[in-house]
């Protein structure tokens, strides 16, 4: 519904909630398919065929080191385009005091 | 005591008195905070982006991140830290699916606890009585491996006594959080979170420069066995079903702990939860990665070692002069301290609010509140807090041996209880008490089953068959006895 009227405004707080919540596990599943396919597509061979990257096999430097740094710029860009701000007091907008 | 000793127990002894007065700035907030029980056991739900971020990034790291699991890596090589790495997407999955829904309903129903959340929406004695009791009893259990995990390493690192460790630690734990509240315990796990970034940087730095670069170290490694620069790790010990579930047990599972959970509505904006989704996911994917790769490099620096827990302390004592040693030193105890005063603080809740408020004293909860019971209540909640603190502290005297697998035993047996009641609780309008309860019920004893009696399932650690039964008898209950009584309220469902 919120599709049709490409409504930015139409949608209500939980709504949004619900689709962050899709994204969240979309973003988990698409890096574990990263992890999985880099880690084992370039280190499922003998060991004497490993073909190195800054020092580490390959398959490691993939799967762990650009796929933690990939995937942490990942998550900003989620939380950047794709979250929205919302109220989460609801009506009552006293500011909350809180630790800094 | 030789002078090395004073060199490391010198940033220590600064570190503790950081923390100990983190807890009185707390504690006089606490001294005026208006509703003293929102103050204690959520800090008002005042957390910022950055606070947020290192208190969930300490709820995942703990002493198997930090003594366990590099030990493993140690033994296994680059495998483990493959494995490791599946723990990367905790901090957005937990945040985004509990999510703000989670944070406005909790607003809606002034939830404090995650059982507050879980009475409001199941309306039965039943399951929160379950839930809190469970909670209490398996946080004991992973407060028990946490403290052995952290007197362990204070032994290995300074040579002082694993008593001594135990004591100093402990004490300083269990002050803190009785004082200091919800409050003390977010801002310590921001300072231990920086702790733990200096102390992996220092180590990691130092393995890499004392095995001679990256590359030399790969090789070393790949003549000491070959198996240790595969995914697989010696004898295939990391095979891929293992592997596999451990995308369910320290990954998607991580949504159902409920000291993970009630972070989730103790932050201050949307903002707050964006920040804290970017910052976390960074910090706990450093950690994962520097941590177990020091351990799986140590294998070239100090060969030989047998007791998995003590391969860390060795490593650091090698590697690092004195002062970093400290520095080091106080990286995992940080991260240990972090967890146990989470979960101490939550055990107090569920005894406090969860059971004694609710269910033998409710007249204290209601509207009609007095100074006086205000005042008894205060005193009920730090007495809780620290005689719960001394009864994890006076069990953790004899330890048994690998602390990763009795961590993971609370651990599993946390999710199994809580995972799916808190989800399907806030996004299936159907899900009802009876569901709930029996879901609970089934999960944590067929966890306990399998994990005496089977090991792994086809392969898969045993979290994997256990959360699909727990979800399974869920929705079969709940379709089966759902009334239209039961479906879930506008709270809960209109925003």
């Amino acid at each position: 519904m919120s599709l049709l009227n490409g409504g930015k405004s139409a949608r209500t707080g939980f709504e949004q909630a619900n689709r962050e919540a899709l994204y969240s596990v979309g973003l988990a599943l698409i890096y574990m398919a990263w992890w999985y396919f880099t880690s084992y597509g370039a280190g499922e061979i003998d060991t004497s065929e490993y073909s190195y990257i800054l020092g580490f096999p390959s398959w490691f430097f993939l799967s762990c080191i650009a796929g933690y740094l990939i995937f942490s710029a990942m998550a900003f860009l989620m939380v950047h385009f794709l979250f929205r701000e919302i109220s989460l007091d609801g009506d009552d907008q006293e500011p909350k005091k809180g630790v800094k | 005591m030789n002078s090395p000793d004073l060199l490391i127990l010198l940033p220590l002894f600064l570190y503790l008195i950081l923390v100990y007065g983190l807890a009185f700035y707390s504690n006089r907030i606490l001294s005026k905070a208006g509703n003293f029980i929102e103050e204690y056991f959520i800090g008002s739900r005042g957390m910022g982006g950055f606070v947020l971020a290192m208190t969930l990034v300490a709820t995942y790291t703990s002493a198997s991140s930090f003594v366990g699991g590099p030990g493993v890596a140690y033994k296994m090589g680059l495998g483990w830290i493959l494995l490791s790495m599946v723990q990367l997407p905790a901090a957005w999955l937990t945040l985004g699916v509990l999510g703000k829904r989670f944070a406005i309903v909790a607003r809606r129903i002034d939830a404090v606890t995650v059982n507050d959340f879980l009475r409001e929406r199941y309306k039965s004695k039943a399951v929160v009585i379950l839930a809190s009791t469970s909670l209490i009893v398996f946080f004991i259990a992973a407060m028990v491996a946490q403290f052995i995990g952290g007197a362990r390493l204070f032994e290995g690192v300074t040579g002082l006594s694993y008593n001594t460790g135990l004591i100093v630690f402990a004490v300083t734990v269990i002050i803190y959080t009785t004082v200091g509240g919800f409050r003390a315990v977010a801002l310590t796990d921001a300072v231990q979170g920086c702790v733990m970034i200096a102390g992996t940087t220092a180590l990691l730095f130092g393995v890499i420069s004392l095995g001679g670069g990256v590359e030399q170290i790969i090789s070393d490694m790949r003549d000491i066995d070959p198996a240790l620069i595969t995914p697989f790790g010696p004898d295939n010990f990391i095979s891929k079903p293992f592997i596999m579930s451990f995308w369910v047990l320290v990954c998607f599972g991580v949504i159902g702990l409920p000291h993970t959970a009630v972070r989730c509505f103790g932050y201050r904006d949307s903002r707050s939860m964006h920040r804290a989704i970017v910052i976390s996911t960074l910090v706990v994917g450093f950690l994962m990665l520097g941590m177990h790769l020091c351990g799986a490099f140590g294998r070239v620096i100090v060969p030989g070692l047998e007791v998995g827990d003590m391969i860390m302390p060795k490593l650091i004592v090698t590697v690092l002069p004195p002062v970093f040693a400290g520095l080091f030193l106080a990286g995992p105890l940080a991260a240990i301290m972090s967890t146990i005063d989470s979960q101490l603080i939550m055990a107090s809740a569920a005894i406090v609010k969860d059971l004694y408020l609710n269910y033998i004293r409710p007249g204290d909860l209601s509207n009609s509140r007095t100074v006086e019971k205000d005042r008894s209540v205060r005193k009920l909640s730090f007495w809780v807090t620290s005689i719960v603190g001394i009864i994890v502290f006076a069990a953790s005297f004899n330890p048994p041996d690998l602390i990763v697998w009795i961590n993971l035993f609370a651990f599993g047996g946390l999710q199994a209880g809580f995972l799916w009641p808190l989800v399907l609780g806030l996004y299936w309008e159907k899900a009802n008490a009876a569901g709930a309860f029996a879901s609970m019920v089934a999960g944590i004893s067929s966890y306990f089953y399998f994990m005496i009696f089977v090991k792994r399932f086809l392969g898969m650690h045993v979290i994997v068959p256990t959360l699909l039964i727990a979800l399974l008898v869920f929705i079969v209950v709940s379709l089966f006895t759902f009334r239209e009584e039961d479906r879930m309220s506008e709270i809960f469902r209109k925003g």
